[in-house]
């Protein structure tokens, strides 16, 4: 097999989505904007911020050391990573059989570990206010997404990401009730995992409400601006992530040249639409009390182990 | 001793009824505590430097009955001038006292806490900046400065110090949080990084010059201190000011409530991440703020009030553009209500959260807004109407509950009724003059102005020689109030204290002078 289109096309999509990420936030800023009657910044402001950071001298605490500096590199990688097993415009890609759904939930642990040790290596009350709350929302979130990832694992008979999208997008029709319930288990841990509001407020300043903005409290210029890109690259990833799973219609074979216009129009509009839905939902909702958070996770878990059920119970 | 114990007398202006008189270190003491027994409530404690006139120092205190506003003046020896302590019966006394030590170096013998308040090695031990011969000019190194917190000892107990530089922009003070897990056990302030020497700026100005500054204590509430000092300066000078012009005051100072009490409601909903709320609020305060700049000339109403009367007249149109913007806001204000209450999430952050139950209310002496919200139903505009407000009949707001929700509700209700307020005020209004000229002042006067701020009542107390300022105090009724935080959030999350904090909206700058 010539794998050389297959790479570069592997290279051409995880470039994509690191660069189209912070479109995607911008995006859902200005829907909220509009959903406020606000004008909003426009959906390329997240670019503006970054410039602006990467302009910036870093400032650093005098005891830093260099775990605190690394861990914005460690962050990016490993959500470069993450975005590259995910299948977006194609599947059977070279990079994807490298890691199942099991390993990306577990490349997302890996960069959240090293940021909370960076929150709490400079030893500010917040660093580890932040990290110990980021810790309790993730260790709740895991279980749920691992849930979410069998629900989908048990129809297509595998872990494997493109197997799975496959198995969904290209054989014949099927409608799998298991995956409704999934789908919204795992809309509630995206809300959770990237610190969106009801669970965490990405636009305060309230440093004591804070959950993953409390972790990044000390970080300036670069380092900043890594780790923001990064959390817009897990924003991305989790949504296209969700399009795989849940509405992977329109996405071309690897090597299929001809369907991949097609492909690149099918993901804007689904993360056009997705991103509009987000805006919405944080629109309408309040931020909930640091510990109804728990419950807010402890449902999606619940939802997710229903759909497992509601598979099982079809098949016997 | 019987309290009142004196025939209270309406200020020449007009405005609330007062008393005013001395007493000996006994007397203080005997006086304060039937008060206390009667249910009266502490609204100022100052001290002034009396040198200059050939006596020692002096204590002052202002203690509020139904019946009228007592003055207290406890006249203290020059050399190593000490007087009772009187925050056993008023706690919020205790920083009171520890702020007129830092100030004069008088002191309160027998007070629970002797630590400094507003010193923050600005200045030396000792050294005491508000005695009349310092002239205000000196400057001094920084100091060391280590401030004794109460710390919190046990299994698990960690402190959070927040401040006085926080993520947003926002006025600054520190505070202490001892917790265990995301619980506060203690909370404790640390306040006077605004300090500024307010009060002894006022010295060198005349009484005509000092409305501007006192029109800046507190930007938000800057109707409230104007109105308050030219009270004052009316009461010393024994004028008062044309009806048109006290009508206007009025006017200026509910919408000031209307204003203010619309931007928290939206910021009380932003900080629960409901951002909604704060764009439509904030949409109809913009609003106001603009109307205020057209008809006023600043957006605050800032200077808009001198002694006397006021700066400006409201013609037809005027009153036409205003009467239209009220209704809008009346139309709008009951829809986002029941927005508010119909919104489940952010009723369960409202509801519960910072209680302040009406007996510690009480016991603290709460004032203002956030005691209303907790059942101490006080409003100078209903219990001592200073004029106009004795033809209008204000509806007090209340609750019992004393948590955010109840905060928010007693805001919503205020508003309403200031609305109903404009209405009457702008049908009413008599017509002439707006402003009578201050006479000639001559010899030692006093004068004390009170005024209902939106955030509780705004005391100005002056001392003059006759031409010039001796000292002015002003009270914030922030001063009450924050200690009460520190109760507030006594077992809550701490993520929930941005919330709570917001519920009340204090002044730090009020404060700190």
């Amino acid at each position: 097999m010539n794998t050389w289109p297959d790479t570069l096309f592997q290279l051409i999509q995880s470039v994509l989505v690191v660069t189209l990420a912070p479109l995607l936030l911008g995006w859902i800023n200005q829907c909220r904007a509009w959903l406020q009657n606000r004008r909003g910044a426009g959906p390329l402001q997240p670019y503006r911020e970054l410039h602006k950071l990467f302009h910036k001298e870093v400032v650093l605490a005098h005891h830093a050391s260099a775990l605190f500096r690394m861990a914005p590199y460690i962050r990016f990688g490993s959500m470069w990573l993450a975005a590259a097993i995910v299948p977006v415009l194609a599947t059977d890609l070279p990079f994807s059989p490298a890691a199942d759904v099991i390993a990306l939930v577990g490349v997302f642990a890996f960069s959240r570990v090293f940021l909370a040790l960076a929150a709490m290596d400079v030893g500010t009350a917040f660093g580890s206010l932040g990290a110990r709350r980021e810790m309790l929302v993730s260790f709740l979130a895991e279980p749920a997404l691992l849930m979410v990832f069998f629900n989908a694992s048990l129809i297509s008979h595998s872990t494997q990401l493109t197997t799975i999208v496959e198995t969904l997008s290209h054989h014949t029709l099927m409608l799998h009730p298991s995956m409704a319930f999934a789908a919204a288990a795992f809309l509630m841990v995206l809300l959770a995992e990237n610190a969106r509001i009801p669970v965490d407020n990405p636009a305060t300043h309230l440093e004591l409400t804070m959950i993953h903005e409390a972790m990044t409290l000390e970080y300036s210029a670069r380092h900043l601006a890594l780790i923001e890109w990064s959390s817009h690259i897990k924003l991305m990833t989790y949504t296209t992530l969700g399009i795989a799973l849940f509405a992977p219609w329109g996405i071309a074979q690897a090597g299929d040249w001809r369907a991949v216009p097609l492909a690149v129009a099918a993901l804007l509009f689904k993360l056009g639409l997705a991103g509009a839905g987000l805006a919405l939902l944080e629109t309408l909702s309040a931020k909930l009390r640091l510990f109804r958070a728990p419950e807010f996770l402890g449902t999606a878990f619940l939802l997710a182990v229903l759909g497992l059920l509601t598979y099982f119970l079809r098949i016997s | 001793m019987a309290f009142p114990c004196h025939d209270f007398q309406p200020l020449s202006s007009g405005a609330v009824l007062t008393a005013d008189h001395r007493t000996d270190a006994a007397g203080w003491r005997v006086y304060c505590e039937t008060a206390y027994k009667k249910g009266g409530r502490l609204i100022a404690l100052w001290g002034s430097d009396e040198r200059p006139q050939g006596e020692g120092y002096a204590i002052h205190a202002a203690l509020m009955a139904s019946e009228g506003i007592d003055c207290l003046t406890l006249p203290l020896e020059a050399e190593r001038p000490a007087y009772p302590s009187i925050d056993d019966l008023f706690p919020a006394a205790l920083r009171m006292q520890r702020a007129a030590y830092d100030l004069l170096g008088i002191f309160a013998s027998g007070a629970a806490d002797h630590r400094e308040w507003l010193r923050h090695g600005a200045w030396p031990a000792g050294f005491f900046p508000l005695r009349y011969d310092f002239a205000g000019d000196a400057t001094f190194p920084p100091q060391e400065n280590t401030y004794p917190f109460v710390r919190v000892a046990g299994e698990g107990v960690h402190e959070i110090p927040v401040g006085p530089v926080h993520a947003g922009t926002i006025e600054p003070g520190h505070f202490r949080f001892s917790v265990i897990g995301e619980r506060v056990l203690r909370l404790e302030e640390r306040f006077g990084y605004t300090h500024k020497g307010v009060e002894k700026r006022f010295e060198r100005l005349n009484l005509a010059e000092g409305v501007k500054l006192a029109g800046r204590v507190s930007g938000d509430s800057t109707v409230a201190y104007a109105w308050a000092y030219s009270m004052a300066c009316e009461s010393l000078a024994k004028i008062t000011p044309p009806p048109r012009a006290i009508w206007l005051r009025a006017l200026w100072l509910e919408r000031e409530r209307v204003a203010n009490h619309l931007g928290d409601l939206g910021f009380l909903a932003n900080d629960a991440a409901f951002a909604f709320g704060l764009t439509q609020f904030s949409c109809l305060k913009e609003d106001m703020l603009r109307t205020h700049h057209t008809l006023f000339g600043h957006r605050y109403l800032m200077d808009a009030i001198i002694p006397g009367g006021v700066r400006h007249n409201l013609n037809a149109q005027g009153m036409a553009r205003i009467i239209a913007e009220i209704g809008k806001i009346e139309e709008t204000l009951p829809i986002l209500k029941e927005i508010y209450e119909d919104h489940a999430g952010l009723q369960d952050r409202f509801l519960g959260a910072g209680r302040v139950s009406p007996e510690t209310a009480l016991n603290l002496g709460v004032t203002g807004l956030a005691g209303r919200a907790s059942g101490q139903v006080w409003d100078l505009r209903v219990q001592l109407p200073p004029p106009p407000y004795d033809q209008l009949d204000v509806h007090i707001a209340s609750s019992q509950d004393g948590d955010v929700a109840a905060r928010v509700a007693v805001r919503f209700d205020e508003a309403k009724e200031s609305l109903r307020l404009i209405h009457l005020i702008l049908d009413r209004m008599p017509g002439g003059d707006i402003w009578t000229p201050l006479p000639e002042t001559s010899g030692k006067a006093f004068g004390l102005g009170l005024m209902e701020g939106w955030r509780g009542e705004v005391l100005v107390a002056l001392h003059s020689d006759g031409e010039h300022i001796q000292r002015a105090h002003l009270h914030d009724p922030s001063w009450q109030n924050w200690p009460v935080l520190e109760h507030a959030i006594l077992g809550n999350a701490v993520p929930d204290f941005p919330l709570i904090n917001k519920s009340f909206n204090l002044s730090y700058s009020g404060h700190d002078l």
